[in-house]
């Protein structure tokens, strides 16, 4: 009996079942499930709630909303989006796949990795508790600032805003929970034989993240701590009567929010060269280019952060300072695009849904970053910023570059976590209304942005509304096709057709290896990697 | 399948394209640049998406053309790539981080260099400055040097209710149209100062290519020179509340001799406003006057009809502050009394006493106390105000 | 991968405290959101605010303690090795990280304010500023509200900067404050001596030291404060200075005091003789824990009091 595990031994007895089962659980997959279960229904609702602000973009005047439900719809959209669909999307295929990948039997603080999940639903309420309340005429609604919190309006904003705040605190400890118990498992629970550079290029992706997180995640809750303190206990942090500035609060967010994007996306860039490797059937070109790239983009995601106000007012060095930086972000991103596509080179590729989203995938990211490389131009950014450029760039890198590549993911995974291949007819279906609508819906928010149509306004000058017309219409089909994906999911979960071990042919790694759906405990005895 | 992935996309370009031509009040790009600044960031940005496209494209097709052959169900076998040295390795992914490194930092990275230094010299060869003031949710312009020195106006949306709320044909500068224009010399290098009274504003005018946000407490800088005569419209570019989407700007430009008679106008209606505090008014005459300004500056927030939008906005029909006494026994102004907001605002309320003339606050107030559902039935004399202000 | 003297990582039990823990942060955050006054706040509707704080707090303080109890039982039953000690290590280095980059963002206000915002608004063009008189000095309370600039600049609020206002002298207290905490983190190592050497004596003495160190430092700034509000008209509220000075002595002095919590435990369970020389992570989480509290203040010291 000596080789049975000690887990083994402590869950055989007493194994809680029904919602007790999710409220306890310290297994690495049931919390990874309820991570991607929580995205997916977060994702649904920021994403409705976008709806209604297309709807009401549709053509000009008011019809639907005031200005100010309509300036808190567009900052929830986003938070919700941001850290309640996305981060924990990719939070749960780390809790799902990484055990998995590096050979180990759970994460390596079960406890913390439960708590890290149980903050979010809390923070959820948070963010959207202020529109109930507003319902029964307490307070005036959620916050109306945008996701970026800019004081003074955020210092003169209602009780909206300090829910955000405190959200926003939630969110931070469970990513950064999260984050430490991610650290810990790729530094001490591999595989024995796994070397750091034998890692799967996924482990990379999130070790990186994970850095970011730990280092960018507590500065944004001092930032707020302190726009609390200047709302309701007479600190001068925003207020240039006390000396200080509330430009200071932008460099605060900032400093967090743009790594934040690459936290976004350094897991996806992890797993897409898996799927590439996968459906071209032969070992992904350049791991350690690869790795070394993320390395570089790790490190200068955290000395950008001022391009988000180049229009503030900064001395000429900062503004060339940062804006050269930014450049250089795109050159460890040439190397990843040459290594993706040189992957596939001379590959045996078949095109399942999965390997569909991820070429849709770089292309529709390269269109996000090379807008982004052309924001980086303090010049030209007089004209684009805050403009609908803008708007379409980060939907382009957010919506195509971040919710595609967790959709290429779940599609490529869906099979080993749940033992059932989902249709394949329907996942192809939902790429291609997803690939088209969403090009319909973004394209013409470039134009409108040249064309000089700021963000944030309820209502637009009568030259906008073709392209606004399109760009709603397009929504609310992209909107809807989502829910074919919700489908899909849910009758793939149901059951369907039985998934093999490795399900894909190329497909490399360890998780492959387990039967599909994976047993209750990944790896009882660590594989040894040679 | 992918291939006609991409027709399909293109598909979505060509729609919006056909859209572009179905109106044509703008291009596909930046409207028509009028300052040197703008006519560099142009510049600047075609020669960016030019670059970007090459890319894009170059790129984009030898992946297209990689997804066409090799593929399986085309029988192509898999080519493992020789698992490279990593001298190689790092020979091949060193060409596109060559590349992207020659377009970053020399083909754009020096011209834009240029922009900015431009972009930021506000001083030199200027000959005149106005100073932009940014509140919600209006602009404020005053001219600090020159004869036009001391000209200063607040310029308001004047799109009505019934255009927003579609019970209104909505007219063709929808959303872009203020009472009062800023106006500026052709051809003069005018020196920008901005500011702000409440929260961030951005002072945005598409056709001069410069932006700058307004910072409340702080002046920040920068420049236009416009060098064609015309009406060019742009709007407030930084969230700033409800009434973010309905702060316009408007700028004339004209020929000098044309400038030099605007300013002198100016000057007229100024003396008039002076004169205007001194001479005593009757209540009526103050109450209609304040109607106007009431509707113009306040009935954003506390409404046309003085309910205001409680708990942000309260109301002024019953109000503790606009129905108590604003003169103590020694004549002067109590704090918190009517008179002593309107000046000096508290929190969300602006401060009005840099944005009206004595005459416009004297009425306002007296408007405030004796409609609005209130009759307190007394009144303020501009006098009073300008002696306030002391 | 290093070779694990067990072959076997301990998983534990499924545990219902994160879940509880969680909600009893909820509780309290959005009680504290109720219970705000002020014209932004909710306290006009006589909401019960201050009850589900309290009732937050519970909650949060027993699963805390019952969660903890829960790992030390753990512990004591040997089910945790050398493999799940190294993970413990890791996690508790990262999370300390995490605890720096907090500091470092009141550190970062306080030096832009400093380097950045306090001399430009005493920077202005002299033509126009409207501060004609604010020198940008440090410290500083900024140049106050309602400032009447060309054309009428106003700065928010009614704020007026305290007439009476003196900034705090390094050399008194705050110098004592360091001696405190600079012998707590010797006595702290000396007592982990102790425990290496199985010295128990030494060890119980050393804790015990300490934690009377922290409880030192806590009363002599508790006296600081009430001198800077009472005689120095130093106060959140006065400008630039004030808000660095409070915000960021004020969340060390939370988090020694959280240390001095943790401390605490650490002696009770030195007495009763939890820990081995050779295993005994609960002590030294905590030792590395007080010895990051011990180099902010260092940081403090100097960027805040002393320079
Ligand atoms: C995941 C999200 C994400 C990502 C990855 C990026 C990536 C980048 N972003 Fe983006 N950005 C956002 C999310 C993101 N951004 C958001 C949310 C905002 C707005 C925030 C707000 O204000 O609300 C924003 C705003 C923003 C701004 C501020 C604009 C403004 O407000 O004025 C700037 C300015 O420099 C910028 C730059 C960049 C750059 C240089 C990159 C670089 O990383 C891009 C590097 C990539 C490349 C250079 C591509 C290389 C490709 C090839 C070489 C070939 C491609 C061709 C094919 C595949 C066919 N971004
Ligand atoms: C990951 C991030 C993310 C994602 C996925 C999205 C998704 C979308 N976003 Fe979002 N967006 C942001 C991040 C994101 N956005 C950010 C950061 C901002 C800036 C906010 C700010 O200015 O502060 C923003 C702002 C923003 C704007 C600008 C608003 C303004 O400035 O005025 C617009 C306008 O078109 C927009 C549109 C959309 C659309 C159409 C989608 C679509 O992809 C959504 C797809 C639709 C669905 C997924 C709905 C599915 C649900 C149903 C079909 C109904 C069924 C519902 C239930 C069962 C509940 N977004
Ligand atoms: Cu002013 Cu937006
Ligand atoms: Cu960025």
């Amino acid at each position: 009996m000596s080789t049975t595990t000690v887990a083994h031994h402590e869950e055989h007895h007493d194994h809680p079942t029904g919602i007790m089962r999710w409220l306890t659980t310290t297994n690495h997959k049931d919390i990874g499930t309820m991570y991607l279960t929580f995205s997916l229904i977060m994702f649904l609702v920021g994403g409705s709630m976008i709806l209604g602000i297309r709807a009401e973009l549709f053509k000009p005047g008011l019809q639907l909303m005031n200005p100010e439900f309509f300036n808190q719809l567009i900052g929830v959209h986003a938070l919700i989006m941001i850290f309640a669909a996305l981060m924990p999307a990719a939070t749960g295929f780390a809790n799902w796949m990484i055990p998995l990948q590096i050979g180990a039997p759970d994460m390596a603080l079960p406890r913390l990795n439960n708590w890290g999940f149980w903050l979010l639903p809390p923070s959820a309420i948070l963010l959207t508790l202020p529109f109930t309340l507003a319902m029964f005429g307490i307070g005036d609604g959620a916050l109306a600032t945008g996701w970026t919190f800019y004081p003074p309006l955020s210092v003169q904003g209602g009780i909206g805003v300090d829910f955000a705040i405190f959200a926003v605190h939630l969110l931070g400890i469970s990513s950064v929970m999260g984050s430490i118990n991610i650290i810990v498992t790729l530094f001490n629970m591999r595989a024995p034989g796994m070397t750091l550079m034998k890692m799967p290029m996924f482990a990379w992706g999130w070790l990186i993240t994970a850095f970011l997180l730990v280092a960018t995640i507590p500065v944004l809750a001092g930032a707020v701590t302190m726009l609390l303190t200047d709302r309701h206990f007479g600190t001068h942090f925003f207020d240039a009567a006390g000396g200080g500035d509330p430009i200071m609060f932008q460099h605060l967010f900032w400093f967090f929010g743009h790594p934040e994007v690459y936290i976004l996306l350094l897991p996806v860039w992890g797993f897409i060269p898996q799927i590439l490797e996968a459906f071209s059937r032969k070992p992904m070109y350049g791991y350690k280019a690869q790795v070394y790239s993320l390395w570089a983009i790790g490190a200068l995601a955290v000395v950008v952060w001022a391009h988000h106000f180049f229009t503030a007012g900064m001395p000429v060095p900062a503004l060339l300072y940062f804006m050269y930086s930014t450049m250089a972000i795109s050159l460890p991103l040439a190397v990843l695009f040459f290594c993706w596509i040189k992957t596939m080179w001379n590959g045996s590729m078949s095109f399942e849904t999965p390997m569909l989203f991820a070429v849709g995938w770089i292309i529709l990211f390269g269109i996000g970053g090379l807008t982004g490389l052309v924001l980086a131009d303090v010049a030209a950014d007089a004209q684009y910023h805050n403009s609908y450029f803008v708007v379409a760039h980060f939907h382009y890198t957010l919506f195509a570059g971040g919710i595609m590549g967790i959709m290429a993911g779940v599609y490529y995974w869906l099979p080993k976590m749940t033992g059932h291949m989902y249709n394949e007819k329907l996942g192809k279906l939902h790429f291609w209304l997803t690939a088209i609508s969403f090009n319909l819906t973004f394209i013409p928010q470039f134009f409108l942005g040249l064309a000089g149509m700021p963000r944030r306004i309820p209502d637009y000058a009568l030259q906008f509304a073709e392209f606004n017309m399109i760009s709603s219409i397009a929504a609310f089909v992209l909107g809807f096709s989502q829910l074919l994906f919700v489908y899909n999911i849910i009758s793939c979960a149901r059951g369907g057709q039985k998934a093999t071990d490795q399900v894909w042919e190329g497909a490399q790694g360890l998780e492959w290896t387990l039967p599909s759906p994976p047993p209750y405990h990944s790896f009882t005895e660590q594989p040894v990697i040679k | 399948m992918v291939t006609q992935g991409m027709k399909n996309v293109g598909l979505g370009l060509l729609l919006s394209l056909a859209a572009i031509h179905a109106n044509a009040d703008y291009s596909w790009n930046f409207p028509e640049p009028v300052t040197p600044m703008a006519l560099d960031t142009l510049h600047v940005h075609n020669k960016f998406m030019i670059i970007t496209g090459i890319i894009f494209f170059v790129v984009l097709a030898i992946m297209i053309y990689s997804i066409i052959a090799h593929r399986k169900d085309k029988g192509f076998q898999a080519v493992p790539d020789k698992t490279p040295s990593t001298a190689v390795e790092i020979f091949w992914t060193l060409i596109p981080f060559a590349i992207l490194l020659l377009i970053d930092f020399v083909i754009m990275g020096i011209p834009a260099y240029h922009s900015v230094v431009m972009m930021e010299d506000t001083r030199d060869k200027a000959t005149m400055v106005v100073k932009i003031t940014g509140s919600q949710w209006r602009w404020q312009y005053e001219y600090l040097d020159g004869d036009a020195q001391g000209i200063k106006f607040v310029s308001n949306l004047t799109t009505t209710d019934d255009e927003m709320h579609n019970k209104a044909e909505k007219k063709e500068h929808y959303l872009l149209d203020v009472d009062n224009h800023l106006v500026l010399p052709v051809g003069e290098k005018v020196r920008v100062l901005m500011t702000a009274t409440d929260v961030l504003h951005n002072w945005w005018v598409p056709q001069f290519g410069s932006s700058r946000v307004a910072v409340p407490g702080f002046i920040r800088e920068t420049w236009v020179q416009v060098e064609k005569p015309g009406t060019y419209r742009g709007q407030c570019k930084e969230l700033c509340g409800k009434g973010h989407g309905y702060m316009p700007i408007v700028v004339d430009a004209i020929p000098m001799d044309e400038y030099k008679t605007w300013v002198a106008a100016k000057k007229e209606e100024l003396a008039k406003a002076a004169a205007g505090s001194d001479k005593e008014w009757t209540k009526d005459d103050l109450v209609a006057n304040g109607k106007s300004v009431y509707e113009k500056n306040c009935a954003v927030c506390h409404q046309v009809t003085g309910a205001g939008l409680p708990p942000a906005f309260p109301a002024l029909t019953g109000s503790k502050i606009a129905t108590s006494p604003i003169f103590g026994a020694d004549g002067k102004y109590l704090p918190d009394s009517h008179l002593d907001r309107v000046l000096n605002g508290k929190g969300v309320m602006p401060a009005w006493k840099a944005t009206l003339n004595d005459v416009e606050i004297a009425s306002v107030i007296t408007y405030e106390r004796n409609a609005l559902g209130n009759s307190v039935g007394d009144m303020v004399q501009p006098s009073q105000v300008k002696a306030a202000r002391q | 991968m290093a070779t694990h003297s067990n072959n076997q990582y301990f998983v534990p039990h499924g545990s219902i405290y994160p879940a509880v823990l969680s909600a009893g942060l909820l509780s309290l955050a959005s009680g504290f959101i109720f219970s705000l006054g002020g014209d932004k706040g909710l306290d006009h509707l006589h909401t019960p605010g201050k009850w589900m704080m309290i009732l937050g707090a519970v909650i949060i303080m027993t699963m805390v303690f019952k969660w903890m109890g829960t790992v030390i039982g753990e512990s004591l039953t040997g089910k945790y090795q050398n493999w799940e000690d190294k993970s413990f290590r890791i996690g508790m280095i990262v999370f300390i990280c995490s605890e720096i980059a907090f500091f470092a963002a009141f550190f970062g206000a306080l030096f832009y304010m400093r380097v950045l915002s306090v001399p430009d608004l005493a920077a202005f063009d002299p033509a126009f500023t409207p501060y004609k008189d604010f020198v940008g000095t440090w410290p500083s309370l900024g140049p106050g509200g309602h400032t009447q600039g060309v054309g009428g600049l106003v700065v928010s609020g009614n704020y007026v900067p305290p007439t009476n206002f003196h900034a705090m002298q390094p050399w008194g207290l705050p110098a004592i404050n360091t001696l405190l905490l600079l012998t707590s983190g010797a006595t702290i190592t000396w007592a982990h001596w102790g425990l290496i050497k199985n010295n128990r004596k030494q060890l119980i003495i050393g804790m015990a030291l300490t934690v009377a160190l922290g409880i030192a430092f806590l009363i002599c700034q508790a006296l600081e404060y009430h001198h800077a509000y009472t005689e120095m008209g130093l106060t959140l509220g006065s400008g630039a200075y004030g808000a660095t000075f409070f915000m960021l002595t004020g969340f060390h002095g939370f988090h020694v005091t959280l240390g001095t919590i943790m401390l605490i435990v650490i002696l009770l369970r030195c007495m009763k003789g939890h820990f081995t020389p050779e295993h005994h992570f609960g002590f030294e989480g905590v030792a590395w824990y007080w010895h990051f509290v011990d180099v902010v203040w260092l940081g403090l010291f100097i960027f805040v009091y002393w320079l």
